[in-house]
C-alpha cells in the first residue's frame, strides 16, 4: 500500500451487513483499504469473502433491504461517499467511479443498441454533450478496439460476442472518464486469449487517463500480471495487503499461502498439489476467533487462534496482515 | 501411444454437425460444423486433456460420445466395441454402465428435490444393480471414499457447496462402477482452494480403481497437471496432440502457442513473451477457408488460405503445414 496521502479512495473499518431472514449475514466486517492515484489494486478471495459486496457498497448499491452499511468511512478524493446525499451519489457513479460486471450478457440491456447504451450513460452525466453523444460513442468504440464502430454502434447485444460486449461496457463506463474503474471479475466470463485482449486494453487506457483500478478477481494469474497492490479477503475481512510483487514472492498470511501453493501451475511438475483442507465457511455461521483457523495448519491447534480474531495489523512499511502467527505480527501495535 | 498398452478408447473421424433451420418451411439452410473431423485414443487407466476456447467443439466430443447428442459421422470403439452400433435403448443404457459423465455445474447438474442418497443410488436402481440396504451401503461407500460422510446421505443438495456438490456429481459418476469417465470442465466452477482437492480426489481415484479420463476444460494449467496426453481443439477439429510434456514443452502449433502465452501466471514481473492473438473465434456456420485458424494466425500465409491442414506427425501431431 501506499503510504503518502496519495491515495484516491481509502476504506476505513467498512462494515456490511445483510439482515436475511436465516439471520444476519456479516458479509463485510471491518475492511480498510486505499487505492492509489493511477494504480490498479487487486481485491483477491474466493467466492462470498465479501470482496463484490465491499465494492458494491463503495457504489452504495446495496439493496436494502436486506443489505446496510452499519459502519466505517468510505473517503473518495477528499470527501465522505457514506455521508453524501443520494443526489450526490448518482452524480458520482458513473462520472467520478465507474463500474463493470463480470457477465457481458445480462448487464447489458438486450432491447437497446449498444449505442444507444452507451449515449445514454453520457447523455446523463455530460448534459452539456448532449448533442455529441453519438460521435463521443463511436469515438470510445473506436478507443476500446471496436472495428468498424460506426456501423455496430447500431448493433444489438446479442449480436455480439462476449467479448465484444465486454469491450462495449468498458466503452460505456469510460465514457465520462472516471478517476476510478471498479471491474467486478471482468474477464472471467471470457476465453483466455480474449482474456488477454481485454487486460491488454484496461493497461493501455490506464496509461492514457491516468485512472486508478480496483480489480476484484480470484485469479491470482491475473492479479500478478496487472496490479501494482493487492488485498486478499478471507471471510469478510482482509486477511494480507502489500505490493503484488510482495504478497505472491513472499504470501504472511497462511491461507495467502496455501491459496499460491494449492495452484496448478504451468510448466511446474508435481505428482500432487498442495490443499487447503476444509470448505468455504458459511457467511451465516463463521468460525469462532480467527475465521481461517478450522483451515489452517496452525490455527487448528491454537486455542488463540480458536477464540481471538487477530486483527490487521502493519508488519512492515506498506505490508499488513492479520494472523497471530505470522513473521513478524506482535500483539501490541 | 505406441507401446503395446491396450486403447480403451478410440474415436475416428468424428462429426457432429447441426442444422441451421430457417424460413417458412423449416427447410436446413446450412450446418454448424461443432465438431469435424476429429480422432484421438486413450489407454487404459489414462488420461486424455481435451483444451480449447469455448465454442470450440470440446463439449460436444464427450456428449456426442455418450450418445446425448446424435453424431454426423465416425466411430466411437470402446474396449473393442463399436458403440455408435448400438441403436436400441437397452443397448445404449448398457453402455452407459461402462461410461459416464461428470458435469462442470455443480449447482445444475443435481436435482434439487433429491437427497444424496437418491441421487448417487438412482443408477444402481435404474440398472438393476442393487437395491433396498445393499444399495445404502453401497452409496455410503462412494459417499465416503469421495470424502463426504454417512450423515449427509438424507440431505439436499442445497445443504451443500460447490466442492461438496462436485463430490456428490464423482460419487454418482461412480455408483456404476463405470471404466471411462467423461469430465466436461470438473473444476471450473470452483473455488481456487476447492479446486485442488477435487483433483487431487479424482486422481486418487483413478490410481484407485484404474479410471480412464476424457478431460474436458479451457484451463491448460489444471489439463497440464492431470494429463497423459493431451489435445488442443479449434473450430471443430484437433490442431496439435501429443504427450503432456512435449506439448507443453514444445508446443508447435501458433495456436497453442498463442493460447499457452496468453494464460496470466501468478508470478508478478516475469518477463513473458506474449502473442496476443488478434479477432476472436470465428463462427462455427460459416469457418474460414482452408485452416481455420489462418485468419489470427500471426504466421499466416496465401497457402494457409486454400489449403485445408490435417493432424499429421507420428507421436506429436499437428495440423500445420508451417510447424511441421
Amino acid at each position: 500500500m501506499t503510504q503518502n496521502g496519495d491515495n484516491l479512495l481509502s476504506i476505513r473499518n467498512l462494515t456490511t451487513h445483510f439482515f436475511t431472514e436465516q439471520g444476519v449475514v456479516k458479509a463485510v466486517q471491518d475492511v480498510s483499504y486505499d487505492i492509489a492515484r493511477g494504480k490498479t489494486l487487486a481485491v483477491v478471495g474466493e467466492s462470498g469473502c465479501g470482496k463484490s459486496v465491499t465494492a458494491m457498497s463503495v457504489m452504495q448499491l446495496i439493496p436494502w433491504p436486506p443489505g446496510k452499511i452499519v459502519g466505517g468511512e468510505i473517503i473518495f478524493d477528499g470527501e465522505a461517499l457514506l455521508e453524501a446525499t443520494d443526489e450526490r451519489m448518482r452524480e458520482i457513479r458513473g462520472n467520478d467511479i465507474a463500474m463493470i460486471f463480470q457477465e457481458p450478457m445480462t448487464s447489458l440491456n438486450p432491447v437497446f443498441t449498444v449505442g444507444n447504451q452507451i449515449v445514454e450513460a453520457v447523455k446523463l452525466h455530460q448534459k452539456d454533450k448532449a448533442d455529441q453523444a453519438w460521435d463521443i460513442a463511436i469515438d470510445m468504440m473506436k478507443k476500446v478496439g471496436i472495428a468498424d464502430p460506426e456501423r455496430r454502434v447500431r448493433e444489438y447485444p446479442h449480436q455480439m460476442s462476449g467479448g465484444m460486449r465486454q469491450r462495449v461496457m468498458i466503452a460505456m463506463s469510460l465514457c465520462c472518464s472516471p478517476s476510478l474503474l471498479i471491474a467486478d471479475e471482468p474477464t472471467t466470463a471470457l476465453d483466455v486469449t480474449i482474456q488477454a485482449q481485454i487486460l491488454d486494453l484496461l493497461r493501455d487506457l490506464q496509461r492514457q487517463n491516468g485512472m486508478s483500478i480496483m480489480m476484484i478477481t480470484h485469479d491470482l494469474g491475473v492479479v500478478a500480471e496487472n496490479a501494482d497492490d493487492v488485498v486478499v479477503m478471507y471471510a469478510s475481512r482482509v486477511v494480507e495487503t502489500g505490493t503484488a510483487k510482495n504478497v505472491f514472492n513472499n504470501p504472511l498470511h497462511p491461507y495467502t499461502q496455501g491459496l499460491l501453493q494449492s495452484l496448478p501451475r504451468l510448466g511446474e511438475k508435481k505428482e500432487r498439489l498442495d490443499v487447503i483442507g476444509g470448505n468455504v465457511p458459511n457467511p451465516l455461521n463463521f468460525p469462532s476467533g480467527c475465521k481461517f483457523h478450522t483451515r489452517c495448519p496452525i490455527g487448528c491447534k491454537d486455542t488463540k487462534c480458536r477464540t481471538q480474531e487477530p486483527p490487521l495489523k502493519e508488519v512492515t512499511p506498506g505490508r499488513q496482515v492479520a494472523c497471530w502467527h505470522a513473521e513478524g505480527y506482535t500483539e501490541t501495535k | 501411444m505406441s507401446d503395446a498398452k491396450k486403447n480403451l478408447v478410440e474415436v475416428k473421424d468424428l462429426k457432429t454437425h447441426f442444422p441451421i433451420r430457417a424460413g417458412l418451411l423449416n427447410k436446413t439452410v446450412g450446418h454448424v460444423k461443432a465438431v469435424d473431423g476429429v480422432s484421438f485414443s486413450i489407454e487404459e487407466g489414462k488420461t486424455l486433456g481435451l483444451v480449447g476456447e469455448s465454442g470450440c467443439g470440446k463439449t460436444t466430443v464427450g456428449r456426442t460420445m455418450m450418445r446425448l447428442i446424435p453424431k454426423t459421422d465416425g466411430s466411437f470403439s470402446f474396449d473393442g466395441e463399436e458403440m455408435f452400433a448400438f441403436t436400441t435403448a437397452g443397448q445404449i443404457k448398457q453402455m452407459r454402465r461402462e461410461i459416464q459423465m461428470m458435469f462442470q455445474d455443480p449447482y445444475g447438474s443435481l436435482n434439487p428435490r433429491m437427497t444424496v442418497e437418491s441421487i448417487v443410488g438412482e443408477a444402481m436402481t435404474v440398472h438393476r444393480v442393487a437395491s433396498g440396504k445393499d444399495r445404502r451401503d453401497r452409496v455410503a461407500n462412494l459417499i465416503e471414499k469421495v470424502g463426504l460422510s454417512v450423515q449427509h446421505l438424507n440431505r439436499y443438495p442445497h445443504e451443500f457447496s460447490g466442492g461438496q456438490r462436485q463430490r456428490i456429481g464423482i460419487a454418482r459418476a461412480l455408483a456404476l462402477e463405470p471404466k471411462f469417465i467423461i469430465c466436461d470442465e470438473p473444476v471450473s466452477a470452483l473455488d481456487v482452494s476447492i479446486q485442488s482437492q477435487i483433483i487431487n480426489l479424482m486422481q486418487d481415484l483413478q490410481a484407485e480403481l484404474g479410471l480412464t479420463y476424457l478431460f474436458v476444460a479451457h484451463d491448460l494449467a489444471v489439463v497440464e497437471h492431470i494429463s497423459d496426453y493431451v489435445a488442443v481443439m479449434y473450430l471443430g477439429r484437433i490442431v496439435e496432440y501429443a504427450d503432456r510434456d512435449t506439448l507443453y514443452d514444445n508446443p508447435l502449433h501458433p495456436y497453442t502457442q498463442a493460447l499457452l502465452s496468453a494464460i496470466p501466471e501468478p508470478i508478478p514481473n516475469k518477463d513473458k513473451k506474449r502473442i496476443v492473438l488478434g479477432g476472436e473465434v470465428p463462427s462455427p456456420s460459416n469457418p474460414p477457408s482452408g485452416c481455420p485458424f489462418h485468419p489470427r494466425c500471426p504466421l499466416a500465409e496465401e497457402r494457409c488460405k486454400e489449403e485445408v491442414q490435417t493432424l499429421e506427425g507420428a507421436d506429436h501431431k499437428v495440423a500445420c503445414w508451417k510447424a511441421r
